[in-house]
């Protein structure tokens, strides 16, 4: 619809240039992550230094409370992630960089001596994997109900899931999680009430271990995929109506080809678009709330980390797993925008009237 | 019926005159829609029903809600409809007095980024070229940060825990989503006749905007405004769940903390946990089910016959 009201009225330069060559299109996506991600990384360096007192003295009191020796290096990378030292801003600047870009995060207060960088690599895999594998669920059924209901828009099963979508997408994440493992964890013990694997077992290729992370996985997944699925199926619904009522559809009914056909390879192709685009920007909001979920089943991901960085005011651990949860969901985006490139062949080829 | 009041001004005095008579015919024609959709009637109801108890919970509640003289984690009785918590308080009362902080935090979130949501979204959407395209870029930038993060780390810096706090940053970061709607209906609307016309008899850019196309935005306006409240709801909660918030002011979200602290569920004392995440599930719902009936002034569409 955009694009007929576009054509009609002309194209301004702004919008010949989204429309334009594929080559266009990925260096405009290059330059908003490298964007996005020095906004991020300004944000990490700026914020602890734009808070009254003063952070970085705070930790290292701590550290000096607890009886930790700091060697000169994690010294070094704390003053350059937290900013102790009287340096200029510019020179400050320079060296948190370098820090950043050689993944030197400090050390970690509530975990010491481990560092920082060590904890996220540990924690990292579980997070990707739970919010993977259950985003990807979520998407697919989702968007498929969401062509099913439009389809039968206004009857039955469209009045019936879409209000149950909108419940399920109203509530908090971590209140759903929390819902499962009292039903189906404490009262009908089926699954393990929390962590991501039997206590005490050790983390290593084994069908038995995989087994038992499945096990654990299920209920914090199945909470994930309850609570996102319904911003899928309402995103589609509403696009779907909107091609259902295009032209090409009006005249594929009445060339006779069969519902079923209409529905998945004229409307739901065309209506599919949007939901895509609007991947990448809910993966933000989908991480937001399996950052919580993992907190109630205490999983050993990013979630459980950064919440047990928050409760023990470990501020150089803090800012290291918000750096890497901002470049995973950025990486993501980027991701999803190339493969945008092979499913809509607007992106590709250069339209011959706009430009 | 929205569709064609835009559709049908050809001249720019039919403009005006519409204009002359718009704040309550406008505000009419939107509650007549809204009110024949099945759904967001619905919302609708829920929806007073919380601003009801938003402003009358806490005279409505049966005991007062920081009065800890009860037995403690008490279940369900005819006494304590939901029970009591760890400190021998009555949950039901707290349930309906916290009530008034959660909704105000969720509205005034909503209103502060559909604030900036508007004002970014109409000056990228009419001008073009170079700020069109720098806000655009900001508006894409803040739209693929994920906030929640950015907002615990904001919130552990910050000196001093409360709703303000939790307002101003989550509202200051919920706009880029309404910023990036309104922007592609401020570009297809400012090429429309009656824009044109405004401008050939020489009005203001800034008269152009709010008194020509924001009108007739309105109702995306306010469907962006009910999904940012929303988006505040959740998030506040997250982040009050999460300790960032006051522990000490009676809201949904610090009722959630004070449970979850004291496993409320595995003591038995589940109506402490359910019925707060209840009441924001509805009054979340309730944002949801009103867009539907938005959803269809904006794209009639969406409305279709009943079949």
């Amino acid at each position: 619809m955009n694009h007929g009201r576009r054509a009609l009225f002309g194209v301004t330069s702004g919008e010949s240039e989204r429309d334009g060559s594929c080559m266009k299109y990925f260096l405009k996506r290059v330059l908003l992550l490298i964007a996005t991600l020095w906004v991020a990384i300004t944000l990490n360096f700026l914020i602890p230094r734009m808070m009254p007192g003063n952070p970085g003295q705070a930790v290292i009191a701590k550290f000096a409370g607890e009886g930790h020796p700091l060697t000169p290096s994690a010294l070094k990378a704390i003053d350059a992630m937290l900013g102790l030292s009287h340096a200029s801003l510019p020179v400050q600047y320079w060296q948190y960089l370098g820090e950043v870009v050689h993944l030197n995060f400090g050390v970690s207060y509530s975990y010491f001596p481990y560092t920082v960088t060590e904890l996220i690599a540990k924690a990292l895999p579980w997070t990707l994997g739970l919010v993977g594998v259950s985003t990807v669920i979520s998407f697919f059924v989702g968007t498929g109900l969401g062509v099913l209901v439009a389809w039968r828009r206004n009857q039955a099963t469209d009045g019936i899931l879409t209000s149950i979508a909108a419940f399920t997408g109203a509530f908090p994440y971590f209140w759903f999680a929390l819902a499962a493992v009292y039903v189906l964890g404490f009262l009908l013990n089926w699954f393990p009430l929390s962590g991501g694997y039997e206590v005490g077992a050790i983390p290593h290729l084994s069908w038995g271990f995989i087994l038992d992370v499945i096990h654990h996985a299920i209920l914090p997944a199945v909470t994930v995929v309850v609570s996102s699925i319904g911003g899928w199926l309402i995103g589609m619904r509403n696009n779907m109506i909107n091609t259902l009522g295009e032209d090409y559809v009006l005249l594929a009914r009445a060339k006779g080809l069969s519902n079923r056909w209409i529905a998945t390879m004229y409307a739901a192709r065309n209506a599919i678009l949007p939901n895509i685009t609007g991947f990448g920007m809910a993966l933000g909001f989908v991480v937001a709330g399996s950052l919580l979920t993992e907190v109630v089943f205490g999983y050993p991901g990013m979630g459980n980390l950064l919440y047990n960085a928050v409760i023990n005011e470990d501020y150089p651990l803090m800012q290291g797993i918000f750096l890497v949860i901002v470049f995973c969901v950025i990486m993501a985006n980027f991701l999803v925008d190339l493969l945008y490139v092979f499913i809509d062949p607007r992106v590709r080829e250069r339209r011959g009237s706009g430009a | 019926m929205h569709n064609a009041l835009i559709e049908s001004h050809d001249s720019q005095e039919a403009a005006r005159e519409q204009q002359s008579s718009r704040p309550t015919s406008v505000a009419r024609t939107y509650f007549r829609i809204l009110w024949s959709n099945r759904k967001s009637r619905a919302g609708l109801i829920m929806f007073g029903a919380f601003i009801f108890l938003c402003i009358f919970g806490r005279a409505l509640a049966p005991y007062s809600p920081t009065y800890s003289g009860f037995a403690t984690m008490a279940g369900p009785s005819w006494q304590h409809w939901l029970g009591t918590n760890q400190d021998g308080q009555d949950v039901l009362s707290q349930l309906l007095a916290g009530t008034r902080v959660s909704v105000l935090v969720s509205l005034s979130t909503g209103f502060i980024a559909t604030f900036i949501a508007v004002l970014i979204g109409l000056l990228a959407g009419y001008s073009s070229g170079f700020t069109d395209d720098a806000l655009s870029f900001l508006t894409n930038v803040f739209l693929v940060l994920p906030a929640l993060p950015l907002l615990i780390v904001l919130a552990s810096y910050a000196p001093g825990k409360g709703s303000v706090l939790i307002v101003l940053i989550v509202g200051l970061t919920g706009w880029p989503w309404g910023a990036r709607v309104l922007r592609a209906q401020v570009q297809s609307l400012r090429t429309r006749d009656y824009v044109v016309a405004a401008k050939l008899a020489g009005d203001s850019t800034l008269r152009i905007l709010f008194r020509e196309i924001f009108p007739n935005m309105l109702s995306l306006v306010m469907a962006g405004f009910l999904g940012a409240a929303q988006y505040g709801l959740i998030t506040s909660v997250g982040l009050e769940f999460l300790g960032l918030g006051n522990p000490n002011q009676i809201s949904w979200g610090s009722m959630l903390y004070w449970a979850q602290n004291a496993s409320a569920l595995l003591q038995g004392q589940w109506a402490w946990i359910l019925a707060p995440g209840l009441f924001i599930a509805l009054f979340g719902m309730s944002m949801v089910l009103i867009n539907f009936g938005f959803d269809q002034i904006s794209n009639p569409r969406l409305g279709g016959t009943e079949e």
